[in-house]
């Protein structure tokens, strides 16, 4: 078997304020194998985008990372010195931002970004980089990029300078891509390119990829595998077909039983009642007990472990019994 | 682009004319022009006839526009003290004030940049914190007690520096410049420290705020998620992006630093247009003060032009939302 | 003790100002984090026990004083340039010794204290009347009013405070002559200092009643027949405190250091009835002869005075807006 790109294991992140410590994410575990895309989804606040910040080493004071390895092909790096993981970043670990209008610096010429970032990690004369930034250009769509390699940020539409921003996390050919939102802020006719664009890189370039978002629609379009995180857990990890056909934690039923389809005839979209606690809140025992309507005591007292189910793994007392009558 | 540089120009012209309407009507209405030449003992009939012949009677446009005609043409007057003409008077002045404006800017740029940047970067360092109290001290310091400070220890105490004037001057055309003899550079110094000071401390403040807001953009968060060297970062990217508004701000004070001049010359006997000023002031010397306004003015609205037109070659932003018509 | 004088400080710099806000936003101020944030800077509390220190030195100068050095008949020539009590040359009661004319410094730095503080008070006071009133009709008329008023602001905006209080010094100089006595050249320096602040005043007031003007309860004070300035000073302006205040603090430092520097450039108060400014450019001409303690110990009082109301600026702004800090 060959080794997961990227493996996360039990990982812990803290927020430190004035009051108490806040735990972001709490004994998250996962991996993505070469090629594959992993999608992580859940509520705003469920620490998808803290997991993806904590993998590229940009957690920042007054949060850090309190537990758990992350290692990247094998190597383990959440422990590595501040220079190294700044080597690694850009290099071996690309990232896209939800918001193309403001990941670039609007005073610098998108090529001068690229060229950048290209000679900082690849050692190229300052003409092959600009050769090099002119066909990363042309592979993720730009028309015409010998041209618009001198242009400024803002003389390009949001779809177009999200692209720019999936050329300037290619442009060293990294192994992971994380992708934050990487479509939420664009229009629903740009979103589709750009899913389009981030699958095909995955498939050409063999890049594992970790997107993250809300959107299902866009996970089950692109993703091999999914995960549902809610309060800074995973709820429920397994292929996608297998989660959205058969949800198998509550949280992620409900998740899946407000998508909107085509198919379903007129029945009305799901809904959870209440909403995710905050982390100065979060209730004892199993996160999602007070919204769960299967909720029984073990639930209110004891932290749900993740159980095997098939090609899924599941954080739910349900299965448990379930487990123990099967063995 | 030109449509937005005409619309400034014509601003500045707007505010050149409402200027102009305060200082003739200071200079108008503000003591009797006659009675600053005659004698106590001139009869009525002799002061009408002065009057006529200065067309003091004119109606009230027609002495506008040839007050703004004559003030164009830099002719202001004559000095009701110095008995000579006030754009004569000015023009020996200028130059004082213009060096000295000019070296405490550049003072105050160089440090309050350097301290700025380092204080945004350190924010917790011993040094950020000792800047922070010396930026209070700065601000709160009234002009002159520094001016008087610094003399206290560098003329009477030690002896190192003179405490007023100019020092030797050389004269190029009709500019005199202090800057290329040792005792005019050492008479620079410390008018110049003085007058630079409020404007470090405003600067470097500016600089600190300005630079932590763009640490926390998303652009230099993805400049860094792209593995960019933190030199890079700072100093490349988060430095370009803070001096752009600093850089205007810093413009637009040259102008108050002339203002402020008024208040280091007079410490420092320093015989510049902020001098003659304060002079005039005391002595009621209305041609002087109105002459003064107008000149200060034109120079204040002359550099907030260039920095507004500066502005959009440095942002590339402006420069095409201002060519489109909003 | 200390959290006796947070109402106290404030309530003397802004005046009349903070009277007007319902005594409820002015609870609620003070129960939020600001009295929190009050007591953790040691600080800002040390500035504010120096600040009401020498409003007290102030009011209570009279008392506290050995002479009344605004009187002549007080003042005795064979007393000129006595050194500071604790040195060799110096002689009871001059405290910090006299100048020039036989005046004690200390007693000159009490009634000094007081014309500063004053002249402050009342330029901030008149500054903030003049800016409220005409911001709050800026953004309430609109229209032509609000681009006038604003032009004239953004215009003023462009020259330093002390030279616009220069000028209009001067021109009321050359209007009265010399008739002027020192009270009134007090109420000119009052006039003066408001005309050159109150821009700031405006421009808070008049965003505020952007925002707020279209609000539904503004809305629903017009329905119920409420006349626009009832509306814009009960509703409104309390909206606006928060920011005024602050502005005012800092203003009033302002405002002292523009008087002193008019005194100090011989457009202020005159020698017969000396502000700090005064005695600074009285005492600077005695530098060279030794006698610092003329010009020394009033200068000190003034950046003392100064830098202690700015630190409770400071405060006040960083704890009543936490995203500047």
């Amino acid at each position: 078997m060959t080794e997961p790109v990227l493996s996360v294991r039990n990982l812990q992140v803290e927020f430190i304020t004035r009051r108490s410590v806040l735990r972001a994410i709490d004994g998250v575990s996962f991996d993505i194998a070469k090629g594959e895309v992993l999608g992580v989804v859940g509520e705003s606040g469920a620490g998808k985008s803290v997991t993806g910040l904590a993998v590229i080493g940009l957690i920042d004071p007054p949060g850090r990372i309190a537990g758990g390895e992350i290692y990247l092909s094998g190597v383990r790096i959440d422990n590595l010195p501040q220079e190294e993981m700044r080597r690694l970043r850009g290099k071996r670990i690309g990232m896209i931002f939800q918001d193309p209008l403001t990941s670039l610096n609007p005073l610098y010429r998108i090529g001068d970004q690229l060229i950048e970032t290209i000679r900082t990690h690849l050692n190229l004369s300052e003409s092959a980089a600009r050769k090099r930034a002119i066909d990363l250009l042309a592979e993720v769509g730009i028309p015409a990029p010998d041209k618009r390699i001198d242009a400024y940020p803002h003389e390009f539409s949001g779809g177009m300078r999200q692209r720019v921003v999936i050329a300037l996390a290619i442009c060293a050919e990294p192994e992971l891509i994380i992708a934050d939102e990487p479509t939420t802020a664009l229009d629903v006719s740009v979103q589709a390119q750009i899913i389009t664009l981030i699958k095909r890189l995955g498939r050409d370039h063999g890049t594992a990829v970790m997107l993250v978002t809300h959107d299902m629609g866009v996970i089950a379009e692109t993703s091999a595998r999914v995960a549902v995180m809610y309060s800074g857990r995973i709820a429920e990890i397994g292929p996608v077909q297998d989660v959205v056909q058969h949800p198998l934690h509550p949280y992620a039923k409900g998740l899946m039983g407000a998508i909107p389809t085509l198919a379903s005839d007129a029945r009305r979209l799901m809904q959870i009642p209440g909403s995710m606690p905050r982390l100065s809140a979060i209730p004892t025992g199993c996160a999602f007990n007070p919204r769960c309507e299967f909720a029984f005591d073990r639930c209110r007292v004891e932290r749900p472990e993740p159980i095997r189910q098939g090609a899924q793994a599941v954080a739910c007392h349900l299965y448990d019994a379930a487990a123990e009558t099967a063995a | 682009m030109l449509a937005f540089t005409l619309r400034r120009a014509i601003q500045a012209i707007g505010v050149m004319i409402a200027v102009g309407i305060i200082s003739f009507s200071m200079f108008r209405f503000a003591g009797d022009p006659v009675n600053q030449i005659v004698a106590i003992d001139t009869s009525a009939a002799e002061r009408a006839e002065i009057r006529h012949s200065l067309g003091l009677d004119d109606p009230f446009p027609v002495q506008f526009s040839r007050y703004f005609i004559n003030a164009a043409q830099f002719k202001f007057g004559v000095s009701y003290q110095f008995r000579q003409p006030v754009a004569s008077l000015l023009k020996e002045r200028m130059p004082a004030t213009l060096e000295l404006a000019t070296c405490a800017t550049i003072l105050a740029m160089v440090f309050g940049i350097l301290m700025g940047v380092y204080s945004a970067l350190r924010r917790d360092s011993f040094l950020a914190k000792v800047f922070q109290a010396v930026s209070l001290v700065g601000i709160s310091l009234p002009t002159f007690l520094i001016g008087i400070l610094l003399i206290y220890l560098f003329s009477v105490t030690l002896g190192w520096l003179p405490s007023f004037g100019r020092g030797e001057v050389v004269h190029i055309g009709w500019w005199t410049t202090g800057l290329l003899t040792v005792s005019g550079l050492k008479a620079l110094v410390m008018p110049a420290i003085t007058l630079g000071l409020f404007q470090m401390t405003l600067i470097m403040r500016l600089v600190r705020a300005e630079m932590l807001e763009v640490l926390r953009t998303d652009y230099i968060r993805f400049a860094r998620a792209r593995g960019l060297t933190t030199r890079a970062i700072h100093f490349g990217h988060a430095l370009k992006n803070t001096l752009v508004p600093v850089i205007t701000v810093a413009g637009l004070q040259f102008g108050s630093v002339i203002a402020f001049a008024i208040i280091t010359e007079t410490v420092f006997q320093w015989p510049g247009m902020g001098l003659l000023f304060v002079q005039a002031v005391q002595n009621v010397d209305i041609p002087i003060m109105a002459a003064y306004l107008l000149v200060v003015s034109l120079i204040f609205v002359t550099i907030n032009l260039i920095v507004d037109i500066l502005y959009t070659v440095v942002d590339p932003r402006l420069r095409s939302t201002i060519s489109r018509p909003a | 003790m200390t959290e006796a004088l947070v109402p106290h400080t404030t309530e003397t710099s802004t005046g009349g100002a903070a009277a007007h806000s319902s005594p409820g936003w002015f609870r609620r101020a003070l129960e939020s984090d600001i009295l929190y944030s009050f007591r953790r800077s040691r600080l800002t509390m040390v500035a504010a026990v120096v600040t009401a220190l020498f409003f007290l030195l102030a009011i209570f100068a009279p008392l506290l004083a050995v002479q009344n050095p605004f009187d002549p008949s007080q003042l005795e020539l064979m007393n000129s340039r006595i050194a500071p009590l604790w040195t060799a040359d110096g002689q009871s009661p001059f405290l910090l010794g006299t100048d020039e004319q036989g005046r004690d410094v200390f007693s000159a730095i009490l009634y000094g204290l007081r014309i500063s503080l004053t002249v402050g008070v009342l330029g901030v006071l008149f500054a903030g009347t003049l800016g409220i009133m005409l911001g709050l009709i800026a953004g309430y008329v609109g229209g032509a009013v609000d681009g006038l008023i604003m032009r004239i602001a953004d215009v003023q905006l462009t020259f330093p405070a002390i030279l616009i209080a220069l000028l209009i010094n001067g021109v009321v100089k050359s209007i009265f002559g010399n008739r002027l006595d020192a009270t009134s050249t007090l109420a000119v320096l009052v006039f003066a200092i408001g005309l050159s602040f109150w821009v700031q005043y405006a421009r808070t007031v008049r965003g505020s009643v952007m925002v707020e003007k279209n609000k539904d309860y503004v809305a629903a004070a017009q329905l119920i027949g409420l006349p626009a300035p009832v509306i814009m000073l009960r509703h409104v302006l309390p909206n606006a405190m928060g920011p005024i205040l602050v502005i005012a603090t800092i203003n009033l430092a302002l405002a002292i250091i523009t008087e002193a520097t008019l005194s100090f450039l011989g457009s202020g108060m005159p020698d017969t009835m000396p502000s700090l400014g005064t005695l600074i450019r009285i005492g600077n001409n005695y530098l060279f002869s030794g006698e610092w303690w003329i010009v020394a110990f009033p200068g000190f009082a003034l950046a003392a005075l100064i830098l202690s109301i700015n630190l409770l600026g400071d405060w006040l702004r960083d704890a009543l807006n936490p995203k500047l800090r």
